[in-house]
């Protein structure tokens, strides 16, 4: 086996709401092309976490960071970084389908290329693209000038994901993104996750364990804040170095 | 089934038998007593239509349609047509609008989106305070303040540099229609702020999220998550605005000059629907005139009516469609699978 290149290292980060910790000092490479789940019990970070890696978690009032997040090398909490561009670089797909109301198929999708600037010409091409990755362009193909909220949530959630993907981001943070659906939708994003590591690094967190075997390369199990093990996902969930990890995946708390 | 459920009931049973038909009366007597105040107030509504109606029909009988035509209106000639009345009240109105849409927009995305918590707070209930404001103190501000002002300075500038436009031309005095829009736009505000504000409310967290992660800046997010989002509702407090803005009688009786006319300038004097009311109806010495400004009553209060419902199936719909687009809604039941039945019984225990 060949060795991966790193694309996210997190360095000593810890974040925090109105002083109260929610991370502590967490320290993980996350390697490139490949896709890393985050799962614990509710409350441990895992959300805050994923919203530390594209910035989004200052969005919030009282939230409080400390750390450095190191993205192809460069640390986004520098100073002169601008989080408009780091988020640009790291997408994000929400627990629940967003579209965007009042915008129709295309324009949501097409959005995020407009704000970035990208010619009308080539702005169809791309949109096509984007749908094409998310495995949904079949679909709404005829239908692109209707409302994108008109979808049913497993359609809603891939025009999500299209959304994310079309501006070319290196990393796709994922929150739970098949949590709010029905069994057959969550298969068919499941995998869409498979085939997206060929282009971008994704990174999920989720609460369901079967779901993380299923997708993951690696796992990282998080508990209060606390980064307890990471490592091969088939390890984790066959041979866990730690007790804790171990309880957590059998059901015995969480 | 309850009464096998309930040891203090079973008690009470056999302690007091005959008890046991009047548990509910308290009930009943308190359901039907709210019942007939609701009703009460349907009822009233409508008898207020039907009496004001009734008394301007002469009115409507004497003139015909020609009463929304004639722009006429002399106590002397016993000539009465509400066209002057209409045109002072559309034209302050949507004055008021121009003027007040931007500002109560920009105040509440401020003070939702933008404003730390500290200043949107008291700031908020500084906007919802002008509203609590009793009309007649703004019509007193608006004769001795504003009107004096506009005429030193806002308009003697318009007639100067503007005077080209015809909404700017003839004599200045301060008071007139340009005043009465002003004052109206300060006084609808707090209203279209404030259902914009609930509106934007409504857009949910992750949508402005989902914006800011594609790389979106500030305002980019805000027009894209939260105005494009809202526009439904924006519109619906809009007319929720002009509401308020069309029936509005006291202070724009003080300032707008009082003069049934048409005229183009804006800085002439003009009489609103309600300002007519407020002046004549004390004075009004033969039938005729008394049902006519009744009929003026009669239009401004179905005006409102429609305007008024239109606004609020606006909110309403936004409010719905936007609660309605997360797939929680449509999909719970799907992905719950084995407490479908619980649906059903609920479903079933609401028509038992």
């Amino acid at each position: 086996m060949k060795e991966t290149k790193t694309l996210v290292k997190i360095q000593d980060l810890s974040a925090s709401f109105f002083s109260i910790p929610v991370l502590k000092n967490i320290d993980l490479e996350i390697p490139i092309h490949k896709v890393v789940a985050l799962i614990g019990p509710s409350g441990c970070g895992k959300s805050t976490f994923l919203r530390c890696l594209n910035r989004m978690h200052e969005e919030v009032s009282g939230a409080g960071i400390q750390g450095q997040v190191f993205l192809e090398g460069q640390n986004i909490y520098a100073p002169y970084i601008d989080p408009v561009l780091v988020r640009r670089k790291v997408g994000m797909v929400f627990q629940k389908p967003n579209p965007f109301p009042g915008l129709s198929i295309f324009d949501n999708v097409a959005v995020g290329l407009k704000l970035m600037g990208v010619k009308r010409k080539v702005l169809f091409e791309r949109v096509e693209n984007s749908l094409k990755q998310a495995a949904l362009w079949d679909e709404v193909k005829d239908i692109l000038k209707r409302q994108g909220t008109s979808l049913s949530g497993g359609q809603q959630q891939r025009l999500c994901i299209a959304r994310t993907l079309a501006i070319n981001p290196s990393v796709v943070l994922m929150d739970e993104p098949t949590s709010a659906l029905d069994p057959i939708s969550t298969a068919r994003i499941e995998g869409l996750i498979r085939e997206l590591k060929e282009k971008v690094t994704v990174i999920i967190v989720t609460h369901n364990m079967q779901q993380a075997s299923r997708v993951s390369d690696k796992t990282a199990f998080l508990l209060s804040g606390e980064l307890i093990e990471y490592g091969k996902t088939s390890q984790i969930f066959t041979n866990p170095s730690k007790g804790k990890t171990e309880s957590y995946i059998t059901g015995r708390f969480g | 089934m309850i009464e096998k459920l309930n040891p203090i009931f079973v008690f009470s049973f056999f302690k007091k038998k005959e008890k046991k038909k009047d548990i509910h009366a308290q009930d009943r007597f308190f359901y039907f007593f709210l019942k007939a105040l609701s009703w009460s107030l349907i009822f009233l509504f409508f008898y207020m239509l039907f009496v004001i109606f009734q008394m301007s029909w002469p009115a409507f009988s004497h003139f015909g349609m020609n009463f929304f035509v004639n722009a006429d209106w002399n106590s002397w000639t016993q000539s009465f047509g509400a066209l002057s009345l209409v045109y002072g009240t559309v034209v302050t109105s949507i004055l008021a609008l121009l003027l007040a849409v931007p500002v109560s927009v920009g105040v509440a995305l401020f003070l939702s989106e933008l404003a730390p918590n500290w200043l949107a707070k008291p700031l908020s209930f500084i906007v919802e305070m002008l509203a609590a404001v009793p009309s007649i103190v703004y019509g007193l501000w608006g004769l001795f303040v504003l009107a004096p002002l506009l005429r030193d300075y806002i308009q003697a500038f318009l007639s100067k540099y503007f005077h080209f436009l015809p909404f700017f031309q003839g004599p200045y005095y301060g008071v007139g229609m340009m005043c009465g829009g002003v004052i109206l736009a300060i006084m609808i505000i707090p209203t279209i702020s404030s259902v914009c504000r609930e509106v934007f409310r409504t857009i949910p967290k992750s949508n402005r999220e989902a914006v800011l992660g594609l790389g979106a800046t500030r305002w980019e997010m805000l027009k894209i998550a939260v105005l494009r989002g809202s526009s439904t509702g924006i519109i619906g407090a809009v007319i929720m605005g002009l509401g308020r803005a069309l029936g509005e009688t006291m202070a724009v009786t003080m300032v707008i000059g009082n003069a049934p006319s048409i005229k183009i300038s804006l800085f002439e004097p003009a009489q609103t629907m309600a300002s007519i009311l407020a002046n004549q109806y004390a004075e009004a010495d033969n039938e005729l005139h008394l049902a006519s400004l009744t009929a003026v009553g009669f239009t401004l209060f179905f005006l409102s009516l429609i305007i008024n419902i239109l606004a609020f199936l606006l909110v309403w719909k936004m409010k719905r469609s936007t609660t309605g687009i997360s797939s929680t809604k449509r999909f719970s039941s799907a992905s719950r699978g084995p407490s479908l039945s619980g649906l059903d019984y609920t479903g079933k225990e609401k028509k038992e």
